[in-house]
């Protein structure tokens, strides 16, 4: 350690450590604006300037200057404030200080600095920036604006971008005063290489960067930061909602360095998928079907039809009759209730989450090897893993803040082994990349085993200390040579040797994994084969090394914890053993049922054979999300009574009896657990739309409405009777988990947690190996369906894509459906790139966008599974786990062909002069709006007209791209008269009063969807008509905001 | 849109190849050498070639386009064949730097920082070449021309120019 004093302030700092770090470790401030502790130092901007002892000696920079034995380090001083004073005079006098309209008004370091030390603006003149008024490459950009007259060219975002992120999509273009921040060649923000991560927003010292959608609705006095945790994947980041209490409104994400696994870091979801919180579809009233069309009800009239309707069928039925399906999505405080509220007030064991959809096998599995279904390591071991070995898995677009560890591993030197048959970015960056056929995992795990069993790479004394069953193992694999494995796996055996020598070597290794081991028919069984490759090379049971499954949900852990599982309880204690069910219902007042249970994909099964008679569907859109969407559909509509408990209308909800409005995280207190089995807090920020009430009190009223009473005052009632009956959960409590949260296991009061699991013991005492077979998937490519088609998540939205899709600056990234294929399959079946093609398998068919290259393997096809009008699960596959009941979304045969091969055929003059109309009316739509944006001072009616400029903006664009590939019309089915005159409407005048004009622009918003769906009709299906009839959903929406500013916004007299 | 550079499809972009094999293991401190063996190539930096560098290279892009833009020397846009720099130096300034610039200006009928539309000459200015024993002076390409006076400047452009008329005008 380094002994020095700060301000005469005796301190002592890790060696290494820059005296910059140093202060800021021991709380004291140095003024900077350059400096940002996940950065390398940039020594930039001259801020840090500090004085060693002497005075006389020209100071040096805090942020580039190690620290060093018996310094006495001055941080303030008269020589020190007027150097500081005029490095800030200087950056004034180049800044256009618009501090009264800044969104950054006292959030801003350099307003800050320049209080502080009494900077002037006008000391150097001011300078002209030549860029000024000038379009920029975020000017086009829906989430992101930069102003290069308040950038300081810090350089943090575009270090953030490179150092941070790796992606390196901002740069500085030009030097001296007319430097700014750009992408290469100026490309538009959302065409660069930018994975709108926010982080320049977030690093941004000033109000050079911001959120486009924050613009106006409110200054940093205005706001309240309300920490909290992510709701989308299983990373579990903390962030801060920033609320303006005033509008009830999240206006921004932030989250700081330190806080967090993520230690400051979020992905496009984090920092920009909130829309969807104050999303105008959001339900807000109780629905009750009536003459097979919603109608509105009260709480109480939904409560009571539900509460009935499922007891009836419970009554009538008995246990198999009714099935409950918990969600992931909620809170561990929801779940708890559900699975309670199933056992007790449903008197069965049918209840489930969608786990089942993903990661049940990992459960199963590891539970069955290690006796513990989690991630083993901590996201933080990550760092310091040596060789990292991932199969199946895509953290940076998955779970990217897994990822961004993942990158400091490989900046530190790890090496990276990938098998995936897609090329991932971590398959571009990997060491080794094992491109292997779909579903043929096994294989090539055993082989590795086989190689370094025969090479006695094992660690056999762990394997005789800690393991049973070895020689059923060793046995197992004898024969399975890598030579062998690389004619089934399609790859080069020396890769295999490569991989598994290398990964038995590694000081430590450790094994990430996805979906793309667990969602296949023998789940389970890859998930084993891992744990046995783990155990035989001793490669667990230690600090950044184990095996470790990346959760999907925010709450599937927790979910899985609470025992929202048909076979176990809260803390995994078995429905089957008489003890534990005497122990809950001592708890809980009444006896626990006995019946098996199933999943959810039994569920559906059994509501088509007409066994399960009325279902409860918590936050999860199984009629979206399971295989075979047709057949799934056809199956929920044979049930007698369904009640879901939902934000938005999902496909399932358009099927029920009761819809309940539900809450969203920011909208309720509760917790989450994510994949490092890290209990974290959520926070009410904001009140939920209309009548929508937390879940938890909606639980407990349909519980107590079917007969089984439960109240509580609060959530953390409910978490101190988790906590009582969970042992992993028993030390555990809101107070306790406030700032950090806790790992489970955590016993005890003053069990500080568990950073990684397995230590010196496996939870269930000896680690089983498992002879693991190779099993082919259940469907293969042959004559009629000859590729293999695999299904998965992109970065920029999340599972069925209702949440992610209502952020503009997302949709403007991608907002379609797609097809990847290899480049030689294209050109031989005649596909063109960016053109469209028909995926067809035994189960159904779509026509979406080819993306051509070599991402996947020849033969293979990719499709993500986020957009509901052009569905990929109407094409998975319905064949399941063997164990779990996990579908088989990675594998299915296909077949694909170019859709509209008539498409490179002209379009008929008539339809091509109706396009051109359109295209002319959504100019002059967007030129209303921004005409209108621009005499209205309210900020916030503001910013709605601005949106539904930008709209406009992008239907236009969409419309001349549908130009460009849209199938001419069938025969005789022209455009009708009434579409052109829908076109036809009347204008605006130049006398028109405001009132009037948004009277007439809500009118023609009207003609528009007419307008759209008239046209979707001609169109027998096909991405045309998907188009269309988005089109006409996105109109039919702003006719509704243009009706409420009509109501609500204060019009001046006249324009 | 920002972007200074215009973007030509017709680019062939194949000799990038050779350019980023002629650096393998690149790195990126052959970020400036393969720009400069690129505009060597190309006479400018052309978008998609700048693009199809970074993508053979594996580096982002980004990289390149700002040090592309950090350098003077580096040319985002079409530019002459040859590239005239004038020095206007203080030695230069007052043996006649002026009237030589004043010349060369009519003669090619573009201003500094201007190319010629027969896509010939770029003309630049320089504050000082460095070589003041010369004065005035000016560097064509590679070459220096030293003891200027308007007419001897004029002579060596129409000299040059006449160089390419007789060849066909080759490129």
């Amino acid at each position: 350690m380094v002994k020095l004093t700060i301000d005469n302030r005796t301190i002592t700092a890790e060696p290494g450590q820059t005296i910059m770090e140093a202060a800021q470790t021991n709380g004291i401030y140095i003024p900077h604006l350059c400096y940002e502790p996940r950065l390398k130092p940039a020594g930039g901007c001259r801020l840090c300037q500090v004085q060693l002892g002497d005075t006389q000696r020209p100071p040096v920079l805090a942020c580039a200057t190690p620290v060093s034995d018996g310094i006495h380090v001055i941080t303030e001083s008269d020589d020190l404030a007027s150097r500081r004073r005029m490095i800030l005079e200087l950056l004034l006098s180049e800044h256009r200080v618009a501090c009264t309209s800044c969104d950054a008004d006292g959030d801003c370091a350099l307003q800050d600095l320049s209080y502080r030390y009494g900077a002037k603006e006008c000391v150097y003149g001011t300078y002209q920036h030549s860029d000024t008024g000038k379009a920029n490459y975020t000017s086009l950009n829906r989430g992101i604006e930069y102003d290069v007259e308040k950038c300081v060219r810090c350089s943090r975002c575009v270090r953030f971008c490179d150092e941070v992120q790796g992606v390196c999509a901002l740069t500085f273009d030009g030097r001296g005063i007319t430097m700014k921040v750009n992408t290469a060649h100026g490309r538009p923000l959302h065409e660069s290489d930018c994975e709108l991560c926010g982080g320049c927003v977030r690093v941004c010292p000033t109000g050079a960067m911001r959120e486009r959608g924050a613009r106006g609705l409110g200054r940093h006095k205005d706001l309240t930061k309300v920490p909290t945790t992510c709701t989308y994947c299983g990373v579990g980041c903390t962030l801060e909602l920033n609320v303006n209490p005033r509008i009830n409104r999240v206006v921004r994400v932030t989250t700081q360095p330190g806080q967090g696994s993520n230690d400051g870091n979020l992905c496009v979801k984090g920092h920009f998928a909130f829309d969807f919180i104050h999303a105008p579809e959001r339900l807000t009233k109780p629905l009750i079907r009536e003459h097979g069309v919603f109608r509105e009800a009260s709480w109480e009239e939904a409560l009571a039809k539900a509460g009935r309707g499922l007891a009836a069928a419970r009554d009538q039925y008995g246990p198999e009759g009714v099935a409950f399906l918990s969600s992931s999505r909620c809170t561990n405080e929801e779940n708890y209730l559900m699975q309670k509220l199933a056992r007790m007030a449903g008197r069965t064991n049918n209840i489930d989450q969608c786990a089942t959809t993903c990661h049940a096998p990992t459960v199963a599995g590891l539970a069955m090897s290690l006796g513990s279904g989690a991630m083993t390591n901590s996201i933080g071991e990550i760092k310091d893993v040596q060789t990292l070995f991932l199969i199946g898995a895509n953290p940076t677009e998955a779970h990217p803040i897994v990822g961004l560890e993942m990158k400091k591993a490989l900046r530190k030197g790890a090496r990276l082994i990938v098998c995936d048959p897609r090329e991932t970015w971590m398959a571009r960056h990997a060491h080794i990349h094992i491109k292997h056929r779909p579903g043929t995992d096994n294989m090539l795990i055993n082989a590795m085993m086989q190689h370094i069993l025969a090479k006695h790479l094992h660690n056999q004394a762990f394997v005789a200390e800690r393991c049973e069953q070895f020689d059923v193992l060793r046995a197992n694999v004898q024969d399975c040579t890598p030579a062998v494995a690389a004619e089934v796996c399609g790859v080069e055996a020396e890769l295999i040797r490569r991989a598994a020598e290398w990964y038995a070597a590694g000081t430590p290794s450790a094994i990430f994994y996805t979906l793309g081991i667990t969602e296949h028919t023998c789940g389970t069984e890859n998930v084993m084969n891992l744990a046995n490759l783990a155990m035989l090379c001793g490669q667990i049971g230690k600090a950044s090394s184990g095996i470790n499954p990346i959760r999907g949900q925010n709450n599937v852990q927790g979910a899985c914890d609470m025992g929202a599982i048909h076979s176990v309880l809260p803390g995994y204690k078995k429905v089957g053993d008489a003890t534990v069910r005497a122990k809950f219902a001592k708890a809980w007042g009444q006896e626990l049922p006995t019946n098996v249970g199933g999943r959810v994909t039994d569920f559906i099964e059994q509501a088509g054979a007409g066994v399960l008679k009325a279902f409860y569907v918590f936050g999860e859109d199984p009629a979206l999300s399971e295989p075979n969407q047709t057949k799934v559909i056809a199956d929920l509509k044979k049930l007698e009574f369904l009640v879901v408990q939902e934000i938005f209308m999902t496909e399932t909800a358009k099927l029920a009896d009761v819809v309940l409005p539900a809450t969203c995280f920011a909208e309720k207190d509760g917790t989450f657990t994510n994949t490092e089995r890290r209990v974290q807090r959520v926070r009410k920020a904001v009140e939920p739309p209309g009548d929508a009430r937390a879940d938890w009190q909606v639980l407990c009223d349909v519980s107590t409405a079917m007969g089984y009473p439960m109240r509580y005052a609060n959530a953390s009632e409910i978490f101190d009777e988790i906590t009582a009956l969970t042992p992993s959960y028993g030390g555990m409590s809101y107070a306790r988990i406030d700032k950090t949260g806790l790992q489970w296991p955590c016993p005890t009061k003053d069990h500080p947690g568990t950073g990684f699991l397995h230590q010196g013991r496996f939870t269930r005492g000896k680690g089983l190996m498992h002879a693991i077979k190779f099993r082919p998937p259940a469907e293969e490519p042959d004559a009629d369906y000859p590729f293999m088609l695999s299904t998965g998540r992109t970065l920029y939205h999340y599972n069925i894509g209702n949440m992610t899709r209502k952020t503009a600056s997302i949709t403007q990234k991608q907002d379609e459906n797609f097809v990847e294929m290899h480049r030689a399959d294209a050109e031989r079946l005649g596909i063109v790139a960016g053109g469209f093609a028909r995926v067809t398998t035994r189960r159904g068919a779509l026509a979406i966008r080819a993306h051509v290259g070599e991402k996947v393997r020849p033969g293979a096809l990719w499709m993500p599974f986020h957009f509901v009008e052009s569905a990929t699960n109407r094409l998975t596959n319905d064949a399941f786990d063997n164990i779990t009941r996990t579908a088989e979304y990675k594998c299915c045969a296909a077949q694909v062909t170019p859709a509209h091969a008539e498409t490179q055929a002209p379009i008929a003059p008539e339809q091509a002069v109706i396009l051109a109309r359109a295209i002319m009316n959504e100019e002059a739509a967007a030129a209303f709006y921004r005409q209108a944006a621009a005499r209205l001072s309210d900020p916030v009616t503001r910013e709605v007209l601005e949106g539904l400029m930008r709209d406009e903006l992008e239907h236009k664009h969409l419309i001349e791209e549908f130009r460009s590939g849209a199938r001419p019309l069938p025969e005789g089915d022209a455009f009708g008269g009434s579409l052109v005159e829908s076109l036809g409407s009347p204008d605006f005048t130049p006398d028109m009063s405001p009132a009037d004009a948004f009277l007439l622009a809500a009118k023609k918003e009207q003609l528009a969807v007419e307008f759209y769906e008239a046209w979707a009709k001609l169109y027998h299906g096909g991405p045309e008509r998907d188009l269309l009839l988005r089109l006409a959903e996105i109109e039919r929406r702003h006719k509704v905001k243009v009706e409420n500013l009509f109501t609500n916004a204060a019009f001046p007299e006249a324009w | 849109m920002t972007s200074s550079s215009v973007v030509d499809s017709s680019v062939d972009v194949g000799p990038v190849a050779e350019i980023v094999a002629a650096h393998a293991p690149f790195a990126e401190a052959d970020i400036i050498g393969s720009l400069q063996d690129l505009q060597e190539r190309y006479g400018y930096l052309p978008q998609p070639a700048l693009d199809e560098l970074a993508r053979l290279s594996g580096l982002p892009v980004a990289k390149f386009y700002g040090v592309a833009t950090f350098y003077a020397q580096f040319h985002l846009q079409p530019h002459g064949k040859h590239t005239v720099r004038v020095c206007r130096g203080t030695a230069c300034h007052v043996r006649g730097a002026p009237g030589v610039m004043d010349s060369v200006t009519r003669q090619l009928g573009v201003a500094g920082g201007e190319t010629t539309p027969d896509m010939l000459f770029s003309l630049e200015t320089v504050a000082c070449l460095g070589t003041c024993f010369l004065s005035p002076v000016m560097l064509v390409d590679n070459k220096y021309y030293g003891n200027l006076t308007r007419e001897k400047a004029v002579k060596i452009l129409e000299v040059l120019a006449a160089s390419h008329t007789g060849k066909g005008a080759a490129n």
